[in-house]
């Protein structure tokens, strides 16, 4: 079976941080989650995902095809930044609907294309909104929509629960659980937060200064108590 | 206003003085010409505004002493710097090629190179100032989402630069509407070149004050106008 994400010897710098070499794959339909303190390279990693960050080496392969050299929006691959990265000139709608209008569909249509995520996320109360007038949670399940509207091949999504109460975290952790149930998209999700990563994770990985320093489940990296950087990272 | 009435200046004379030929070929030429130069400054203010936003130049020093030496040079210099350009031998081809097809430089379109020298400045400053204000994480975003370069610029960084950018085109109008010492030294002040400030002057230096002063009032609500409609669009209204 061929990997949704395969990621070899990959390598780049930012200013005087050095990420890599990371070797990574995810099976279709995992939902893994990187963990590792600030600093250690996981936002990183996920905007070279994306080609928004050149790299140095190093290859990045989608569901069998080699995207190292592709621009962004040839990769397929739907990020949420964490802040969610909403378009404030936009209302809700015209967010979600942007990645169709982009590619040339007409709003009409657009708004029929994402009624079913909109319904999977029950947000149709919030599509006449402006951004600005949104909750934290709120807007982050827009982000979340918007990207799934365009079907993409592999979900990124950089701390998307970072920023909002411990309610609206486990609302939001349930409504990735359902997409990740429905819709079955690899996903690369990171997070701090050790109660986060178990909710939602089919594999977990730890990072720390740029590169990946252990994988296994959750119960398989709470086991590593005599790993320091792991032991404080959960708390163990 | 106050001067005109303690003068003994009527409403009827008033009306009468903006109603002169003279004022309404000045008015007419500085709108014609200040509006040519404003589409001229936008075409060159926004890249140059969001290249130096955006892009890392090797000596981004020069670039922006580029930039700001129309800001602070005083405007007579400007007026000769232009002459210079002109005497020069590229320039001196410039004005062959414009005179083979009936431009003359003192004319029109020496009245727009003063205008535009004086205001792109302004422009390019307020320009790169809106862009920087655009959080560069949204344009990541939509080039995730299916954008290319160009529709991410359009579709994003456009909306959401777009107070900044009014502003600034209305104060490089503002500004290029006003121009004088420029105009002085490339243009001279005959008839056909005569705008607003240029006008008031010569209504001044013949001790026409009256008719100095419709000119003047004229240009200041022309002003005022320009930075009520600035602060209207600047403060507040930002996006989130």
């Amino acid at each position: 079976m061929k990997n949704a994400v395969s990621i070899k010897n990959l390598t780049l710098q930012a200013g005087d941080f050095n990420l890599g070499a990371i070797d990574l794959d995810l099976a279709e339909k995992e939902y893994f989650v990187l963990m590792g303190a600030t600093g250690s390279g996981k936002s990183l990693l996920l905007k070279a995902l994306c080609g928004l960050h050149p790299i140095k080496s190093g290859n990045i392969v989608l569901s069998g095809k080699d995207v190292t050299a592709l621009p962004p929006r040839l990769r397929k691959i739907a990020y949420v930044p964490q802040n969610s990265g909403l378009f404030p000139h936009l209302n809700v709608i015209r967010n979600i609907s942007f990645s169709l209008e982009v590619g040339g569909m007409s709003f009409k249509k657009a708004k029929h294309a994402i009624e079913e995520i909109v319904t999977l996320l029950g947000i149709e109360d919030l599509l006449e909104r402006a951004p600005s007038t949104l909750s934290g949670g709120e807007r982050q399940k827009v982000a979340l929509a918007r990207t799934l509207v365009m079907k993409p091949n592999v979900l990124l999504l950089d701390e998307p629960v970072s920023a909002v109460d411990e309610p609206t975290r486990k609302e939001i952790c349930n409504d990735l659980i359902q997409v990740k149930d429905r819709i079955g998209i690899a996903t690369i999700h990171v997070c701090h937060s050790k109660e986060e990563a178990a909710c939602v994770a089919d594999s977990v990985a730890v990072m720390h200064d740029g590169k990946i320093i252990s994988r296994g489940t959750m119960d398989e990296l709470c086991r590593q108590h005599e790993n320091p950087v792991i032991k404080r990272l959960l708390d163990l | 206003m106050l001067y005109l009435a303690t003068h003994g200046v009527t409403w009827s004379d008033f009306s009468e003085l903006l109603r002169d030929k003279e004022v309404i070929s000045a008015i007419k030429l500085s709108v014609g010409t200040s509006l040519i130069t404003l589409v001229l400054v936008i075409l060159v203010a926004v890249p140059s505004g969001y290249a130096l936003s955006r892009c890392r130049f090797p000596i981004p020093a020069f670039f922006n002493t580029l930039v700001d030496i129309p800001l602070i040079l005083p405007p007579v210099v400007l007026g000769l710097s232009l002459l210079a350009i002109f005497g020069t031998p590229a320039g001196m081809w410039i004005r062959r090629t414009l005179q083979s097809y009936d431009i003359e430089l003192v004319s029109a379109v020496g009245i727009v190179m003063c205008q535009f020298l004086v205001s792109v400045s302004y422009c390019i400053r307020a320009a790169k100032a809106s862009f920087d204000e655009v959080d560069s994480r949204l344009e990541d975003v939509s080039l995730t989402l299916g954008c290319t370069p160009f529709q991410c610029f359009r579709r994003v960084t456009l909306p959401l630069a777009r107070n900044g950018l009014i502003a600034g085109c209305v104060m490089a109008w503002a500004r290029a509407i006003g121009v004088f010492g420029p105009l002085m030294v490339f243009v001279g002040t005959s008839a056909r070149v005569q705008v607003m400030p240029t006008a008031m002057w010569l209504e001044l230096s013949i001790g026409n004050i009256e008719k100095a002063f419709v000119i003047a009032l004229i240009m200041v609500a022309i002003a005022g106008s320009a930075l009520i409609l600035v602060h209207w669009l600047v403060p507040g209204r930002k996006w989130s």
